[in-house]
């Protein structure tokens, strides 16, 4: 790396009022041709990137962000981390990331704030529970830490929950993975992005694809805003306007955008220090470390790119809230936004080879990418390189909607991922 | 947030709908005679376009009957209301 960070790089620097630090990343114009191209500069996108320099040698390729990197749904998150998905094929991709989150500040230099301060989901009817002791089975068998705890243990875990029995859906117990938490969205990008910048990657943003040309079977290159670029190898990483690129190639894939929301209240004191979510009445809620509460809504049920949503989707989630922490109800919120999520049928993503050559993509995270950015990252590159997917993603293909062996976490996993 | 206009009860709150999706995929008459790349086009595959959109619409905290609806998905901007059975405009 060319500038190391380090208390001591801090303390050099703090003779010149900070004011000489080098650029983490360059501002680079494309060239004509790469090895492989990557579209999305999002966390996925620029960790697919930077593992296809570190472990696939392949240094002559680019990422293409039309906006600015981190500024789509890295950027708009709750920034939960966690690995307790019920079926096999899940918890080896979900835990294969959190592996890889456990270590990632050291790895790239790079303070992303990972925090494993547990993530506790409730159960509120008995249905809940049975699902919810079943997956902590389920989890165990897989290596994956779980505990199952009563409503007197939720309460001593989490003080200002709300665990009388006489409200609409009363705490009934609930699972901790310990392991799980929370890491500083925006770092995961700027970390990843300076990495593979340091290994001779191209980041260019500003720069939006228009179309994607094809010779047969093979792709050729790319249309952009800046001009033609030739390579024989795209990696879609374009979330919520994953369809977009693939229309453009003449491909359809099994996927619905929608927007997804989320709200911060104002700062205030620490009064929660792990995360709670909660399936059945849809509220989940952590605290940055600024002290904002960081709340995640639910999806809006149409189809939408407009970064949006509806005001009842908060006020359904606020509810829950409010039933739940009591605490909360003078708390005022500071912002609301919308992300556009691309949703699979079975609620599990797509990390994947098409039927055109050269041509791949990883989407369809829908709710929840964020908490796998590392391993998503980490088993596209070995797609991408290796032409064929590693024993981790091969469950997560696109040919599964043809086969029928879906991977259906719906319903089975946590909250809405 | 959006206000649709139902074609029997006038204008409502988007709340009170709920959304069907794409419209004018047509079931298989034969079912059994397809293919699994048949069948998964027609059960999974979708076009989720970023612009204008024909989808299916429910008004379910209301007349409870479903409709069409020509929708910008990129501003939710709706440009035309039709009944279901009826030829989709052309916008």
């Amino acid at each position: 790396m060319k500038n190391k960070y380090s208390i001591f790089s801090l303390v050099k620097n703090a003779f010149s009022q900070h004011e000489n630090w080098k650029q983490a990343w360059g501002n680079p114009e494309p060239k004509k041709e790469y090895d492989a191209v990557i579209v999305g500069g999002g966390g996925h996108g620029l960790a697919t990137a930077y593992y296809l320099a570190k472990k696939h040698d392949m240094k002559n390729i680019a990422v293409l962000e039309k906006g600015w990197i981190g500024g789509g749904n890295t950027g708009r998150n709750t920034t939960i981390i966690r690995s307790n998905y019920l079926w096999d094929a899940s918890a080896g991709l979900y835990d294969h990331a959190l592996k890889i989150w456990e270590n990632l500040s050291q790895e790239l230099n790079y303070n992303i704030m990972f925090s494993q301060r547990g993530v506790m989901n409730l159960a509120h009817n008995l249905q809940d529970v049975r699902d919810l002791k079943r997956r902590t089975h389920a989890n165990r068998l897989n290596g994956i830490d779980a505990v199952w705890l009563d409503t007197k243990q939720v309460k001593e875990f989490c003080p200002i929950i709300n665990t009388s029995q006489d409200i609409r859906y009363p705490v009934l117990g609930g699972t901790l993975q310990r392991r799980a938490g929370t890491a500083r969205h925006d770092a995961v990008a700027w970390g990843y992005a300076r990495g593979a910048d340091a290994m001779g990657v191209d980041i260019i943003q500003n720069c939006e694809v228009k179309g994607i040309k094809r010779n047969g079977d093979q792709v050729e290159g790319l249309e952009t805003t800046k001009g033609f670029i030739k390579t024989k190898k795209i990696g879609v990483v374009a979330a919520g306007h994953s369809s977009v690129i693939a229309n453009m190639a003449g491909l359809k894939l099994p996927l619905e955008s929608k927007p997804l929301q989320a709200l911060v209240s104002e700062p205030v004191k620490p009064i929660i220090d792990t995360v709670v979510m909660s399936n059945a009445v849809h509220a989940y809620v952590s605290q940055s470390d600024k002290g904002e509460l960081v709340i995640g809504a639910g999806t809006d049920a149409y189809i939408s790119y407009t970064q949006r949503g509806s005001h009842d989707v908060v006020e359904g989630t606020l509810k829950a809230i409010l039933e739940l922490y009591p605490i909360f109800s003078r708390m005022k919120m500071l912002r609301q936004w919308g992300g556009i999520v691309d949703i699979c049928p079975d609620a599990s993503p797509i990390i994947s080879k098409t039927n055109i050559k050269g041509l791949y993509f990883n989407c369809g995270w829908g709710t929840g990418g964020f908490k796998a950015t590392p391993g998503s990252g980490d088993l596209f590159a070995h797609t991408i390189a290796n032409d064929e997917p590693h024993k981790l993603n091969a469950a997560f293909n696109l040919n599964r909607f043809v086969s029928g062996d879906l991977v259906d976490e719906h319903g089975a996993a946590a909250v809405a991922h | 947030m959006f206000i649709i206009n139902c074609p029997y009860c006038g204008e409502r709150d988007q709340s009170e709908f709920s959304c069907g999706g794409e419209a004018h995929i047509i079931r298989p008459k034969q079912p059994t005679e397809l293919n699994d790349d048949q069948w998964a086009e027609y059960l999974f595959m979708r076009k989720n376009i970023k612009g204008v959109q024909f989808e299916r619409w429910n008004h379910a905290h209301g007349c409870r009957k479903w409709f069409n609806l020509v929708r910008d998905t990129s501003n939710d901007k709706i440009h035309a209301v039709y009944k279901m059975g009826e030829k989709p405009p052309v916008i």
